[in-house]
């Protein structure tokens, strides 16, 4: 086994990346990616990375050359965050249909307006329904784990791959990190073989344009690849437990065996939500936590054997869905209960936008806010939580 | 004189690629004055190409599923992102031969099409990118002067005048207000190595302009006039003609920027009236005696300003022989 190095997470998703021999980034900075992209500028300057590092001019045009160079069989890379993200928009719909494997680490932050840096995920829930892969870390190893799963997947499924880290919270802290072997990577990850791609010996036509007769059938065939990826994703997770001992699953639990009540969140403040539960339980609640890993494709049979038999869940989004049902994670989590028998209570709540802290006191009290609905149902279908008044 | 161009052979009419790259039966218009020169630029290219092409007609009507026109590797991803599209393509090309995954050392051609609306306007900023990043592609932007995909609107390359549908002739405002934005000055000020403006009324000067800027290391430029008998309302037969007068009359020079260094490959010491090239098409039939005289007028100007500018960044031979076609 490898040893830990302290490592800035994002030098270690950067470093990760270069272990992944990846052909061709494209990148334009914005906080707070910009660490990721400037260490792959650095390495591949100093003659450490062989690839081609295109510094394009905006977002999209980062994923524009990631497009083009993909579609020419090279493994591409890039990263950006919020308002990046917003102006790559509409090539993060045409790389999933042109089924390119790009790779894409996603420094989450809030959107503009107000203007501003800090981590949530509004960015990411714009782009729930693209057709990408979502991965969230919860913490520095994992985000370099998920670096190396994201082009495993992607390139067996031919489908581009987001893996979330919350930005500064996580991006920007010191952790130990336990990197791969170069020899594991290259066993882990083969060289990208595209049989369709831009090659003058054998010429094919890329992006066609889809009329109503056969528009559907492109939609539903893009639909079945990104359901059946899936199993790639947990074959995956399976092969890179065999090299590292590390496991990953697309929900995680923690004490939720016998819980009663539950919260539902994803990325990394799933730690202080831990603390949290560790607290109550001392006390003798029965309170557990459940974190989706897999966001897309939603892991729907996981997510309703991980909830167990609580009464009451309370989902923590990092995104207003304005006036809708919920937020983006608990709309799909009310979604999901309706595919399954289990109808626990559920509270939404809306924490921790742009970096406002939720600390693992406001976890115990949003477990307790949660108990609360066990005996009067929530009066909102969702809540804006700490609000100052 | 550039060392990819000092024994550059020049097509004749006598040596003319057999090579087609673009296939027969897509949809393009009758007379259609884009989807030639595309064509053309093909031929000279070869097989050994990688084309891009940006939203609009020749990607519609080259591309309905299940049929493509395209005999080389073709992709089409957006609007106003193909330069960038082509960007990629070319740094993947450099890695993967550079890491043994591509075999062949021969050059691969990366051209991108695209039209006026997804280059001036839509796409200004892309191209823009590309070029000042030195990538090794050829640009072709086939400006039929408006949106013609979506209906004939106006675009930053629709000429002064030009009655569009988002520019119409009406009872005060009589079409197009502003003039044609100058592309080519903006991409020379690019400083790339290859620029240059073509036609397909002057198929060998284009072809051979195509060549020059395959063989050229870095990013090259062709602006052509690409005539639209729809758009412009002009018969299909008068397609050519129109592209023609446009080159008699000034309204359309031809010229290289190889360097910085400009070349006049057309004097037009004899210049046409204006009223001649825009009587054939519709889209000027409203216009006003006093709009015509601003018209001749300015091409005048605009045409001396280039006279001027091959004076003093030019090489010594403004003409080449090449283009002694008809």
């Amino acid at each position: 086994m490898a040893k830990k190095i302290a490592k800035e997470v994002s030098v270690a998703v950067a470093e990760a990346v270069a272990q992944c021999n990846v052909d061709v980034i494209s990148a334009y900075p914005i906080t707070p990616q910009t660490h990721i992209v400037e260490h792959l500028a650095e390495l591949v300057n100093n003659g450490e990375l062989d690839a081609e590092y295109i510094p394009v001019e905006s977002e999209h045009a980062a994923m524009s050359a990631c497009i083009g160079a993909a579609a020419t069989g090279a493994r591409t890379f890039t990263s950006t965050s919020s308002q990046g993200l917003l102006l790559m928009y509409e090539n993060l719909y045409i790389a999933p249909a042109l089924r390119l494997p790009i790779v894409m680490a996603l420094v989450n932050r809030s959107v503009s307006a107000p203007i501003s840096i800090w981590n949530d995920h509004s960015d990411v829930m714009s782009m729930r329904d693209a057709g990408w892969i979502h991965t969230f870390a919860e913490n520095g190893q994992e985000a370099v784990d998920l670096i190396y799963h994201a082009y495993k997947v992607a390139e067996k499924t031919l489908l581009p791959v987001a893996v979330n880290i919350d930005g500064f919270i996580l991006s920007h802290v010191v952790e130990p990190i336990e990197f791969l072997d170069q020899t594991l990577v290259d066993k882990y990850l083969p060289p990208l073989k595209m049989k369709y791609k831009l090659d003058p010996k054998k010429p094919i036509t890329i992006g066609a344009i889809g009329v109503p007769e056969i528009y559907t059938e492109a939609k539903k065939a893009q639909d079945e690849a990104l359901k059946a990826s899936y199993k790639t994703i947990v074959q995956a997770w399976k092969d890179f437990e065999k090299l590292t001992g590390r496991k990953y699953l697309p929900v995680e639990t923690y004490q939720m065996e016998d819980a009663e009540v539950g919260l539902v969140i994803m990325g990394s403040l799933a730690e202080n939500a831990m603390n949290a539960v560790d607290i109550l339980r001392t006390k003798g609640k029965k309170v557990g936590l459940v974190r989706i890993r897999l966001w897309r494709p939603f892991p729907l049979k996981d997510f309703i054997k991980a909830i167990g038999k609580v009464k009451a869940l309370c989902v923590v989004d990092r995104a207003v869905s304005h006036a809708a049902t919920g937020g983006p994670v608990g709309i799909e989590v009310r979604s999901a209960l309706y595919q399954s028998n289990k109808r626990p209570r559920v509270l939404n709540l809306i924490a921790g936008l742009s970096g406002r802290d939720v600390t693992k006191e406001d976890f115990v009290e949003i477990f307790e806010k949660t108990f609360e609905t066990l005996a009067k149902k929530p009066s909102t279908p969702y809540e804006i939580y700490g609000v100052k008044e | 004189m550039r060392p990819e161009l000092k024994n550059f052979k020049p097509f004749t009419m006598k040596n003319l690629p057999q090579y087609e790259g673009f296939a027969q039966g897509h949809r393009a218009c009758q007379g259609c004055g884009t989807v030639l020169p595309l064509r053309l630029a093909l031929k000279v290219l070869g097989p050994n190409t990688i084309a891009v092409t940006s939203t609009g007609c020749m990607e519609i009507i080259s591309s309905p599923f299940p049929y493509t026109s395209w005999e080389v590797p073709w992709i089409h991803v957006a609007f106003e992102n193909s330069a960038t599209v082509a960007s990629g393509i070319e740094a993947a090309i450099k890695a993967l031969k550079r890491k043994g995954k591509i075999k062949s050392k021969e050059k691969i051609n990366i051209v991108v099409f695209a039209g006026d609306g997804a280059t001036f306007d839509i796409g200004l900023q892309w191209l823009s990118g590309a070029l000042e990043r030195g990538h090794d592609f050829v640009y072709i932007c086939l400006d039929n002067e408006a949106y013609m995909n979506t209906g004939v609107q106006r675009s930053g390359a629709t000429p002064f005048g030009a009655h569009t549908t988002t520019s119409p002739a009406g009872k005060v405002i009589k079409g197009q207000t502003t003039w044609k934005k100058n592309l080519m000055g903006i991409v020379v000020a690019h400083n790339i190595p290859y620029a240059a403006t073509a036609n397909p009324a002057f198929p060998l000067d284009l072809m051979n302009k195509v060549k020059k800027a395959a063989l050229i290391n870095g990013p090259a430029f062709i602006h052509v006039f690409a005539t639209c008998p729809t758009g412009w309302g002009c018969k299909s037969e008068d397609s050519l003609l129109a592209a023609k007068l446009a080159v008699e009359t000034r309204v359309f020079p031809l010229y290289e920027v190889i360097d910085g260094k400009y070349i006049i490959n057309r004097k037009i010491d004899k210049p046409k009236p204006v009223e001649e090239y825009l009587k054939l098409q519709r889209r000027f039939r409203h216009l006003t005696p006093e709009q015509i005289t601003y018209i001749q007028q300015r091409v005048n100007e605009e045409y001396e300003k280039l006279i001027k500018l091959a004076e003093c960044f030019g090489e010594e031979k403004t003409e080449t022989k090449q283009n002694q076609e008809e």
